[in-house]
């Protein structure tokens, strides 16, 4: 099910900003990558070019390519809703739909591509919330507002939205950062399971989270303010945290940056 | 020069005599104000009441018309303009709702922030502005000047529309403002279309206060008496006919009614139809009150 992500020679603007450049790097399935560095570099714009999300931004634009399993996402005629089908994403704010229950988030994005069948959606929502590691503490107000859960609730409610679809990759954008503690180690015991069915790519501020969670880890940072994004390093994880080749890198995981 | 309390002791005691003077004061006028704002609502409604509630409270009121009654005559009813009022209501409704709310959507969803959707935008707001009279006028010299038409209830509707539409299309836009970006991207992540985010995610999110815009606009629009003037002779009679010439609105029959010799029974008629048109306007809010909290879900 997991698919492998190539992304080469990936450019990223928004109108004439120039936010990424150059970046090249491969994403293998059933893995988790982390991508680190400090705000602005570019992580979570890099991270939203992987399922053409990017572009809802009005004058953000992409050269260079990322490939699913050998397809090229931005290639001519594919569309970018087909591709957002299998290539799921979690945002930082958990952001349930306020007008629906929590059955019914769960089974939107099923319902809003057209599966109609009570059986299929009854099956995929129990499953998506025991996935995401929630049936447990809502199987009993399924017909309640999302909106009413708690901050990690609705986070895992969000992943398991995410994952309802059964999409190929999971893309997380700091899916943590506004969690508390005890939340944000039920995520992440809930990433390690999600990576044996999925392909999880996740933009984190937690450097700790990327070494507990990542298999591969990569680290952006950008010369300076205005000047884009650059992908520094990218390695194993034990590798980037133990023995990173940059310099830049080691100062930004040993917390001397600058 | 910096306030340097260090080196003072810590004072915790009450503020000078001046301040609370001038807090008095303030808290005075401030509720002077409000009260001042609440006395006109208080005088009208208690004057409507006092004065029309013994025929509005009798069910004759609600089923008969005016037809063969004259000023000095008892009896009759406000049924014929109450149909007319809620008729005009309903085709005007069924114009502006449409248009205002995929207009807001075309304004917000599609066309944000680019230059057509300002223009679009500024020509709202100058709508929102015009006298009914102005919209009554012109909806005469386009039907009936131009085209050729007779006078009719569809023309006042359509007069009507071109003061609810900008109503519903602003209240509606502020609506669509409100729904935060991120349930849209949230939806487009699931693989879900533009169109069905809007369907299914923004305007679901919007409701209640979309709702709210649409009635408001339906009570301003009810109320407005030049376009009635204008566009439509008042009858007494019942008439349910779109395309009549006469049609009974309760502005119009308060209008006809409003020269009448206080000691005459007509007089009393004329009160008993403001208050009608003061409940049916306080029923719509009451609705869209009941609407937004009817599709809210229960959070625990």
């Amino acid at each position: 099910m997991a698919k492998r992500i190539d992304v080469s020679n990936v450019d990223i603007y928004y109108g004439a900003f120039h936010a990424v450049q150059d970046v090249s790097m491969t994403v293998e399935p059933r893995t988790v990558t982390a991508f680190i560095g400090p705000s602005g570099c570019g992580k979570s714009t890099l991270l939203r070019t992987l399922n053409r999300m990017h572009e809802v931004i009005p004058g953000a634009h992409v050269k260079g390519r990322v490939q699913l399993d050998g397809t090229d996402l931005y290639g001519a005629g594919v569309d970018p809703v087909a591709v957002r089908r299998v290539v799921g994403m979690v945002f930082q704010r958990p952001n349930p739909f306020p007008s629906m229950s929590i059955y019914d988030n769960v089974a939107a994005g099923l319902r809003l591509n057209g599966v109609k069948n009570k059986g299929v959606l009854n099956e995929a929502v129990e499953r998506s919330l025991v996935a995401a590691n929630l049936w447990n503490e809502v199987k009993d107000r399924l017909g309640k507002a999302g909106i009413g859960l708690s901050g990690g609730q609705q986070q895992r409610l969000c992943i398991a939205r995410a994952i309802a679809v059964e999409p190929q990759v999971l893309l997380m954008d700091e899916p943590c950062s506004a969690l508390d503690p005890i939340s944000t180690l039920a995520i992440e015991d809930l990433i390690g399971e999600l990576k044996e069915q999925f392909t999880v790519v996740i933009v984190t501020h937690n450097m700790q989270q990327a070494a507990r969670v990542s298999d591969q880890t990569a680290f952006f940072n950008l010369a300076a303010q205005g000047k884009p994004g650059k992908l520094i390093e990218i390695g194993s994880t034990e590798t980037i945290f133990s023995n990173p080749t940059q310099k830049a890198t080691e100062d930004y995981i040993t917390g001397r940056f600058g | 020069m910096s306030l340097d309390t260090s080196s003072t002791p810590l004072s915790f005691r009450r503020p000078s005599g001046l301040r609370t003077v001038k807090n008095g004061a303030a808290w005075v006028y401030v509720s002077l104000a409000a009260v001042l704002t609440v006395i006109p609502l208080v005088w009208i409604l208690y004057t409507v009441i006092s004065q029309g509630y013994r025929l509005v409270l009798n069910s004759n009121w609600w089923l008969q018309s005016q037809r063969g009654i004259t000023p000095r005559r008892e009896g009759g009813g406000a049924y014929h303009a109450i149909i007319g009022t809620v008729e005009i209501g309903l085709i005007c409704a069924l114009i502006a709702v449409p248009l205002g709310i995929l207009g807001a959507i075309l304004l917000i969803e599609y066309a944000r922030g680019s230059k057509a959707a300002r223009a679009v935008s500024f020509a709202v707001d100058i709508l929102s502005g015009l006298p009914s009279i102005v919209a009554a006028l012109f909806i005469y010299a386009l039907f009936i000047t131009v085209f050729g038409f007779g006078r009719s209830v569809i023309a006042v509707s359509c007069a009507l529309t071109l003061l609810m539409l900008p109503v519903v299309l602003r209240s509606t836009e502020e609506m669509l403002k409100l729904v935060p970006d991120s349930l849209r991207e949230a939806s487009y992540a699931l693989g879900v279309p533009c169109w069905k985010t809007i369907l299914h995610v923004v305007i679901p999110t919007a409701f209640s206060g979309i709702s709210t815009g649409v009635v408001l606009g339906l009570a301003r629009v009810m109320g407005e008496t030049a376009p009635l003037l204008i566009l439509v002779s008042y009858a007494v009679g019942i008439n349910f006919s779109p395309t009549s010439a006469t049609m009974g609105a309760l502005p119009t029959m308060i209008n006809s009614g409003r020269d009448q010799a206080p000691t005459l029974p007509g007089y009393e008629r004329v009160w008993a139809a403001a208050l009608t048109l003061i409940l049916i306007v306080m029923l719509l809010n009451l609705l869209a009150r009941g609407i937004a909290r009817a599709s809210k879900l229960k959070e625990k």
